[in-house]
């Protein structure tokens, strides 16, 4: 679910080149530029990931050496939710908001702060997801932003997440799995009764909530995506016949 | 005599053709037509359009107004099951009634069993009870004899989204209420009955309000005219506000908030507002262009803030 696209700004790149123009000029330097160090943000995550595994042959305390980059990153894509709610993004804010918080919300509140999931195989797997679609998702729209849009990009833009969604999610859904016997052991991040204000809260509860939520949520973002790329795919046949 | 037509607005295949129809027929005049030849799309739930991506009609224009030559063209939309509003507010309110109580006389399964059936040593717990049970009672009575409905209905999705929401945030606060472990208020009695004390004159408050609306209303729909105050004191706030029922809505989930010392219910109080600042919000701006003479001090939802 977190490896997720945002399908508005593809449209708007593609189908109103002639708006771009008229759109502020700050406006598309500073996209091409974020989207830019973005991709290359991404870049060095893969680099470095591929580097620890080379020297060292395992996974264990892969995730610790590249902790402190991926949090940087990840972080740093809440700034696409500001982009949509000043517009220059035409996405919606909601959408955005929600896939940028749970990427977020895996880095800081599983990833980051259960070491013991840290090694696990299923982080990697959900790492390697993310770096390999969100490369992806920055060149496109950086190429996009230049108007060269290399067609294997855009081939991989719309087909890689058919693979990459599922795949991310099994990752995701398999740490949070395991990290649930040490949040119930160290209670964790969880407030219990009696307190002066009766509230409590049961950080073990809500990662089963969550973990209950991808169920609704994931085959409606998924079949959403599948529909775009029907859409975008089938307008470019059409395309093609009438040359 | 005019001819209509209705159309579906998805396959565009004709549902209906109506012969000889007045030409000061309404569509609600229509609508009741469509309805004998589809027993099971009531007029409340039909959508009539004049083209397929078209603003809903409304149900008293009059056919003739229409364009279009002797046969009107109208397309449908079948608005799913729809609800009257009694009937909503009904189900809304006696959901958090019965479910408080549930937690209130700790029934089995929800707290340890050493605990069921068993009763808080607090008094407080059992004042927050009666004070809650009061507002529901108080708005059920309000649904059935005092509160006049216009004809609208509700789609059944939303009462079922609304059912979930006033039902679940009642359990959740009921939960911690009438926990075992319940802390009473840290200012002790003092804050118990200033508390109880403002939840009181709210309700006061909101029921005059609502008085004051119906017979408001009573004149029927033709008659548009905006509140004002009157004798009764708890009418004064219309001074102020554009929504006092609103106002005093707040003020009774503030009490209660600060008589029960509970962060979920600050949480529902929060909510609350929020969502009534919205209605406020709207109504106000309704009123204000509907009335040029409309009084300039008035404010959405709370006094002196716009």
């Amino acid at each position: 679910m977190a490896s997720g696209e945002e399908d508005g700004a593809v449209e708007e790149k593609e189908t109103n080149n002639k708006k771009k123009r008229t759109k502020s000029a700050i406006a598309i330097a500073w996209l091409t530029v974020y989207n830019i160090a973005m991709t290359a943000g991404w870049l060095v995550l893969a680099v470095a990931m591929i580097r620890f595994y080379l020297q060292k042959g395992t996974h264990r305390g892969l995730y610790r050496s590249i902790a402190r980059t991926l949090k940087f990153f990840q972080t740093f894509a809440l700034l696409e939710v500001g982009h949509c709610a000043i517009g220059i993004v035409r996405t919606s804010v909601i959408v955005t908001g929600v896939q940028v918080c749970s990427r977020i919300f895996m880095v800081w509140f599983i990833a980051s702060s259960i070491r013991q999931v840290q090694n696990q195989e299923s982080v990697i797997l959900f790492l390697v997801v993310w770096t390999v679609t969100e490369i992806t998702r920055y060149s496109f729209y950086t190429f996009n932003l230049l108007n060269h849009l290399p067609y294997f990009i855009k081939w991989a833009r719309y087909n890689m997440f058919i693979v990459m969604y599922p795949l991310g999610v099994i990752g995701e859904l398999m740490t949070i799995y395991a990290a649930l016997p040490y949040v119930r052991r160290s209670g964790m991040y969880s407030l219990r009764l009696p307190n002066t204000y009766n509230v409590s809260f049961d950080y073990y509860y809500f990662l089963i909530i969550v973990m209950l939520s991808y169920i609704p949520l994931f085959p409606q973002l998924y079949f959403h995506m599948l529909r775009q790329r029907r859409r975008v795919l089938h307008g470019e046949v059409i395309v093609e016949k009438d040359e | 005599m005019k001819q209509v037509e209705i159309l579906d607005t998805e396959t565009k295949e004709q549902l209906c053709f109506l012969d000889k129809v007045e030409p000061h027929s309404t569509i609600s005049d229509i609508k009741g037509l469509f309805h004998k030849s589809y027993p099971r799309r009531y007029p409340a739930r039909q959508a009539l359009t004049l083209h397929p991506q078209g603003n809903l009609l409304k149900d008293d224009e009059v056919l003739q107004n229409l364009p279009g030559g002797t046969t009107a063209k109208l397309y449908f939309r079948d608005l799913g099951p729809q609800l009257g509003w009694t009937m909503v507010f009904l189900s809304e309110y006696v959901g958090p009634l019965l479910i408080y109580l549930l937690f209130y006389f700790r029934v089995p399964y929800i707290y340890t069993p050493k605990y069921t059936f068993t009763s808080s040593p607090h008094p407080v717990v059992s004042l927050a009870c009666a004070c809650h049970s009061f507002h529901y009672i108080k708005r059920l009575v309000e649904t059935i004899f005092v509160h006049r409905f216009s004809h609208g209905t509700l789609p059944l999705r939303t009462m079922l989204r609304n059912c979930v929401y006033y039902w679940g945030f009642s359990a959740w606060l009921a939960y911690y209420i009438n926990h075992p472990l319940y802390t009473p208020p840290s200012y002790g009695e003092r804050q118990i009955k200033y508390a109880l004390f403002i939840f009181m004159l709210c309700e006061a408050g909101n029921f005059s309000i609502h008085y004051s609306l119906n017979s408001l209303l009573g004149e029927g729909p033709k008659c548009r005219r905006f509140p004002h105050p009157s004798k009764n004191p708890f009418t004064w706030l219309f001074f102020f506000v554009s929504c006092p029922n609103y106002t005093y809505e707040v003020g009774v989930w503030v009490s209660f908030s600060i008589m029960t010392q509970c962060v979920p219910v600050a949480l529902f109080t929060l909510l609350g507002f929020v969502q009534m600042t919205i209605w406020a919000k709207g109504k106000h701006k309704a009123y204000t262009r509907e009335f040029k003479d409309y009084p300039a001090l008035r404010m959405p939802i709370l006094p002196f803030i716009p």
